[in-house]
């Protein structure tokens, strides 16, 4: 047995050594290419950048009021449908884990598409309001993209709790559905909430697809490639600082559920 | 943060109101969702595909459809996404699973697995234009791996290796295949039971032949559907090559968005949304590939 398992570690170090070198070479690659300064060594003139360009500061607003936008609308449409499936309609889960793989593979460049066609030939009130800026046109898209990762992390979460005995008892007290899943179930899953609340903040920081083509530009990643064709390093700065925002914000989510865990354990 | 990557729902917890699940209050529990999904999704896909089979007077035809896939340069389009796309979902799928496979086999509450799968969420959901950005900082011209590479007598560029061409692409695609695939294949592999392994180890099997025999017979349902969803992954994405390239590699989004924002030769508008139909019909007949192999998978799902 022993060589086997010897073996079995020299395997796995293999594949982390590869997969560190492929993943780490880019992304130190980038941190080296932002701290350039033309001419004089290295500085963080191109990370200041979203402090002194005032576009670039408009377009993050711009985008942080999508991300919780988005994210409220996801949640409020994403938890009582978990919920519900799994109290109720247990035997639709599979379709409904099927229709949530869509959005992953429906390009937004179609998407984008069929957006563009209403948004260039119908009219009336309704949607004029829709698309009177980045912020409402945009937001109700992203919530579709952002349904596929809610959905599952939402769902993961409502796995780990006792979810029915949970509900029993807060509607044996006399609560109603709405201040049981308020009350009671979002505070149980808070870790996959705030989870996927953070990926819907990954997905609003990097979409450019639909938003360049429907030509809502103010928004941040638009701005943010935008920006590169003056000033490479100001992009790069940028775009790899607001992924590893969105990265440490999941990794501290990740460790608070575990430290959660392991002490009510 | 396992439990917010891990893919499918776990089995529900009890299955025991079948009377409830036909009733019609509980039907009506998912019109909310399945009413967003269908007004927000299926109604720019109508449009497109309306817009697909109409002449920009809305006259009902097909001239759209066959121009998007006779004339030669959406020919080529459909070409280089098809052949980038089964490449990187082929390697993607490979690396992916061995690297989830070593994770899996790590400590449990490590660190190093946190960090994956977190890391994972972000690399497969952020789209690609940092990404795009990291391999212009590392292998574009004056990149930092290019410079180390020349300082070891490895001249990229006069290998005729371009950043922005499509290798150059593809090898910024798997960046975000082989997360997607650690997020989709973990659950199959945590579901191969321990006790498969001790069978056959007790019949005298080697890890090669438990491997060759047991596990993966049992996981190439689940292996083809997640390669399938990153075929269509890497089919649909966009981001990645807008930021890399800017237009310069025929894909059929790039085709779509330029056709869209069309200095318009007539009819243009509706070329590009047949293209987008042309897209629909492959995302279906993946989709549909998918789904038949996750019927199958499923049949291994501990019970």
């Amino acid at each position: 047995m022993k060589p086997a398992v010897t073996r079995g570690r020299r395997w796995r170090v293999v594949v982390f050594v590869l997969a560190g070198i492929y993943f780490l070479v880019p992304l130190l690659s980038a941190a080296e290419f932002s701290l350039r300064i033309p001419g004089s060594g290295y500085g963080f003139a191109n990370y200041l950048a979203i402090a002194t360009d005032p576009e670039l500061l408009s377009s993050l607003l711009v985008s942080l009021q999508i991300a919780i936008f988005t994210a409220v609308v996801t949640l409020v449409l994403v938890v009582p449908t978990a919920v519900w499936v799994r109290l109720r309609f247990p035997s639709i889960a599979g379709l409904l884990e099927s229709a949530t793989i869509l959005p992953i593979v429906v390009p937004p460049v179609v998407m984008a598409a069929g957006i563009a066609f209403v948004q260039a030939n119908l009219g009336g009130p309704v949607f004029r309001a829709l698309f009177a800026s980045s912020v409402t046109a945009l937001t109700p898209f992203y919530v579709v993209l952002a349904l596929p990762f809610a959905y599952r992390a939402v769902d993961n979460g409502l796995a780990a709790i006792p979810l029915r005995t949970l509900v029993e008892a807060a509607r044996n007290l006399g609560a109603g559905m709405p201040s049981t899943l308020l009350r009671v179930v979002l505070p149980a899953i808070r870790t996959a909430v705030l989870g996927a609340a953070f990926l819907t903040l990954a997905l609003v920081l990097g979409e450019i697809v639909i938003a360049r083509i429907l030509l809502y530009t103010d928004t941040f990643p638009v701005a943010v490639v935008e920006v590169g064709r003056s000033a490479a390093g100001v992009s790069v700065a940028l775009s790899l600082a607001s992924l590893l925002l969105a990265w440490v914000l999941l990794l501290a989510v990740s460790f608070a559920g575990g430290a959660r865990k392991r002490s009510s354990a | 943060m396992t439990s917010l990557l891990d893919a499918p729902a776990a089995p529900p917890e009890d299955a025991r109101p079948v009377r409830a699940a036909r009733s019609w209050t509980a039907v009506l529990g998912l019109v909310p969702f399945l009413g967003y999904m269908l007004l927000f999704l299926g109604g720019p896909l109508y449009f497109v595909i309306s817009g697909a089979l109409s002449t920009p007077e809305g006259l009902p035809t097909f001239d759209n459809v066959i121009a998007s896939i006779t004339q030669p340069q959406f020919q080529a389009a459909f070409g280089s996404s098809v052949m980038i796309s089964a490449l990187t979902a082929v390697i993607g799928a490979v690396f992916g699973a061995f690297l989830a496979q070593a994770v899996i086999t790590s400590a449990p509450e490590s660190p190093l697995r946190r960090i994956v799968s977190t890391a994972s969420g972000v690399l497969a959901y952020f789209g690609g234009v940092p990404l795009a950005f990291a391999f212009i900082a590392a292998l574009g011209q004056t990149g930092l791996a290019t410079a180390v590479l020349r300082g070891v007598g490895v001249d990229l560029y006069a290998t005729g290796f371009r950043i922005d061409s499509l290798t150059g692409l593809a090898l910024t695609y798997i960046y975000f295949q082989i997360p997607l695939m650690v997020i989709l294949i973990t659950p199959a592999l945590e579901g191969l039971q321990p006790q498969w392994r001790e069978a056959a180890e007790n019949l005298g099997a080697s890890s090669w032949a438990y491997w060759r025999h047991v596990a993966l017979p049992a996981l190439l349902p689940a292996l083809g559907g997640a390669t399938l969803v990153l075929f269509g992954n890497a089919f649909a994405a966009y981001a990645t090559a807008l930021a890399l390239t800017s237009g310069s590699i025929p894909l059929v989004p790039t085709a779509i968005a330029s056709a869209l924002s069309g200095n318009v030769i007539a009819n243009q508008q509706n070329v590009g949304l047949a293209l987008g139909f042309d897209m629909v019909i492959v995302i279906a007949i993946v989709m549909v590939g998918y789904l038949w192999l996750q019927r199958r998978a499923s049949r291994w799902a501990p019970r």
